[in-house]
């Protein structure tokens, strides 16, 4: 050990250090109870989602005959009546209809379970009578009840029975909605951008409209849709309810975005660049097109598609130009009423039957799970198209 | 010692300083930005095949005058400017001249090296190409190599053409913003403090490369480094306050000043 002088002693040194620390473990401790609610918020997410992913099977006798083509429910016995699906039996005659072999037979089929049945055995508040409660557990022991992978939760719309409601609609909906934005959004946005940063003069009457611009990012998205019910669907008579609509509706409130963060992404090409540009007698648009925006891609790519991800979680805007009705069948073009994720999560968090939490909470998940994986495409692209300069 | 070297200088110009013509000439220019006057009646002749460098302490307006020789200023908002500048005797502000032909008669060298974040190879054929000048092919390559070749370049990176020109160091991306510039075949090359950003050894390299292509083009260069405009230029303008108080032959500006503020200025006085 050398000895330890006062040569380097600064009176207040302790104090100053003393005062960096605190301050540093306000911060960190600020960023640990973000993570922490976050945590806690996914954690619940997940916790209460999981369940949705799988669904009660009954494995059952099923008679196909004549009369199960005018009614199905006849082709059950009382007990296994009560405990399996309405909506299942419903769709006997179409299965019928598709395999005529199976006319005459007598057939052991998984049927699927109502939501009683599937809430008990996931030891979830139910309303099971005791009698069917009785069956359940016997058909349990003999292993004529499974949970199975829930496949109808990703392959169908919307349904007043639990058991049978999905989010595809909505999934499809939201892609559709999506699509429109993006295509009417991002170009708009970009370009105008590219003509506001690089070709617009510099005098009042720009400065007017980049400020408003600004503006128009920071308005709450529910005015938007009061815009977009008034000039597409009462002026341009545009379909209620269908993508196109909601599309549109979105881009006008992701333009503001996209083109705030674009302009952002320009701005940061160094004004050098341009000048070298200049200096050998190339022009603006040369200058722009092969110059600069390869420089500013990365961030105005990650900057529109942070806009659609917003744009893919709004809810506002779209319940008033109509996409939070009722939609058993996905859309399948963009005229279509459809309905989207967030609205269809809205829609069910409403419900009162028990099973419909479960399906909030999955459907919150693939929204997220959808929202990461934009976020993450973003990274890529920005990753990959950078320059080093 | 100072005395020497312009002694030198003096004798090695005796030699090239006949049959003068000139090139650019700037008639009773004004300038204003906004409500600035940076540049006063500036009147001024500059010739062809040598090298002109502007002096002056900071703030004086030399870059100014030097972006008005390409239009630079016109991508400035708010700039008013008076006055006729010719070239080869026409006015490169006369109604209907495009500015992006006026720049490419007359290239621009920066400060800074500002390369293209692009491979060095690119950097180089980029204008030429949307010029037009030449085809993408052997006839790119060539004008490639002839221009580093020309920018004193081509040895250092003859191997690695395709890498980016902004991995080379400080000197060699001056030295390719000024291979990009030759190889647009201009007939002028403003060079604003090209050496301010580089050490002493790229700067000397630059100033050897000046002295070798101003048998082709005509230089002029903002300098703040007196000894480089003794080295460098055949004619040196002083500048002061937005006027041209004195304009001559660069060693008579440094030997023999004829107004007292740029004696002033050249010992160091202010500035
Ligand atoms: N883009 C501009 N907008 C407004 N005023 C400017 C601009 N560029 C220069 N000026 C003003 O014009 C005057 C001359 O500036 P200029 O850049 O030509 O000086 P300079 O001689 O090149 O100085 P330096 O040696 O520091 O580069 C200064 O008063 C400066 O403030
Ligand atoms: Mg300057």
């Amino acid at each position: 050990m050398e000895k330890n002088d006062d040569y380097f002693y600064i009176p207040q040194l302790k104090k100053r250090n003393r005062n960096g620390k605190i301050f540093k473990w306000v911060c960190a401790s600020a960023l640990i109870s973000a993570l922490f609610f976050l945590f806690i918020f996914l954690f619940d997410m997940v916790r209460q989602g999981y369940p949705a992913f799988t669904q009660a099977y009954i494995e059952t006798e099923v008679t196909f005959n004549e009369d199960l083509k005018s009614n199905p429910y006849s082709a059950f016995d009382s007990d296994s009546f009560s405990i399996i699906s309405r909506a299942w039996m419903r769709g006997l005659p179409r299965m019928m209809d598709e395999d005529p072999s199976l006319k005459g037979t007598e057939q052991k089929i998984w049927a699927l379970a109502n939501a009683e049945v599937d809430q008990y055995i996931k030891g979830h508040p139910h309303k099971l009578r005791d009698r069917e409660q009785k069956i359940v557990d016997r058909m349990l022991e003999e292993g004529s009840i499974e949970s199975k992978f829930n496949v109808i939760f990703f392959l169908t719309g919307d349904s007043k029975i639990p058991e049978n409601a999905g989010f595809y609609s909505a999934i499809i909906g939201s892609l559709l909605t999506l699509l429109v934005t993006m295509t009417i959004a991002v170009p708009i946005g970009i370009m105008t951008a590219i003509y506001l940063e690089e070709f617009a003069p510099d005098n009042k009457f720009t400065q007017f409209i980049e400020i408003n611009i600004n503006n128009l990012a920071a308005i709450p998205s529910i005015l938007f849709g009061l815009l977009g019910l008034a000039i597409f669907i009462i002026f341009f008579g545009v379909p209620r309810s269908s993508p196109l609509v909601g599309g549109m509706t979105l881009a006008l409130m992701s333009l503001p975005i996209i083109i705030v963060s674009s302009k952002a992404a320009l701005k940061s090409v160094p004004a050098t660049i341009r000048q070298a540009g200049f200096g050998l007698g190339l022009t603006r648009w040369q200058i722009v097109r092969d110059h600069v925006l390869p420089l500013s891609l990365p961030g105005m790519l990650t900057g529109s598609i942070i806009a659609l991800a917003q744009a893919i979680g709004e809810t506002a805007p779209l319940i008033i130009v109509g996409m939070i009705a009722f939609v058993p069948d996905a859309a399948t073009n963009i005229l279509e009423p459809a309905t989207v994720m967030p609205a269809q999560i809205y829609t069910w968090s409403g419900m009162p039957e028990r099973m419909y939490i479960e399906k909030t909470a999955a459907g919150i998940l693939v929204l997220l799970t959808i929202l990461l994986s934009m976020n993450g495409v973003a990274i890529y692209l920005r990753k990959k198209f950078h320059t080093k300069w | 010692m100072e005395q020497q070297n312009i002694n030198i200088n003096v004798a090695k110009r005796e030699k090239d300083n006949k049959d003068l013509r000139v090139k650019v000439e700037a008639r009773d220019l004004d300038l204003w930005y906004s409500d600035n006057h940076a540049l006063r009646n500036i009147n001024m002749d500059i010739y062809e095949k040598k090298i002109t460098s502007f002096i002056g302490a900071s703030g004086c307006g030399k870059s100014t005058f030097l972006r008005c020789l390409n239009r630079m200023n016109d991508l400035i908002s708010d700039v008013t400017i008076k006055g006729k500048i010719s070239v080869d005797g026409h006015n490169i502000y006369a109604p209907g001249v495009d500015e992006v032909a006026v720049r490419k008669k007359i290239g621009m060298v920066f400060q800074q090296p500002n390369p293209f974040p692009k491979s060095i190879y690119e950097n180089v054929a980029y204008a030429p190409l949307m010029h037009d000048i030449v085809k993408k092919g052997s006839d790119c390559d060539e004008l490639v190599e002839n221009s580093l070749k020309g920018a004193g370049l081509w040895e250092e990176v003859k191997d690695k053409l395709k890498e980016p020109g902004t991995a080379l160091s400080g000197g060699q991306q001056q030295r390719l913003c000024i291979a990009r510039t030759i190889a647009v075949k201009p007939d002028i090359i403003l060079m604003d403090e090209p050496t301010s950003a580089l050490d002493p050894i790229s700067t000397q390299t630059i100033e050897s490369l000046m002295l070798s292509l101003k048998e082709q083009f005509t230089i002029i260069v903002v300098t703040h480094n007196m000894q480089q405009a003794t080295r460098v230029a055949d004619y040196t303008a002083f500048f002061h306050l937005g006027e041209i108080i004195e304009y001559n032959e660069t060693e008579q500006i440094f030997i023999n000043p004829q107004v007292s503020k740029t004696e002033q200025y050249i010992t160091g006085q202010f500035g």
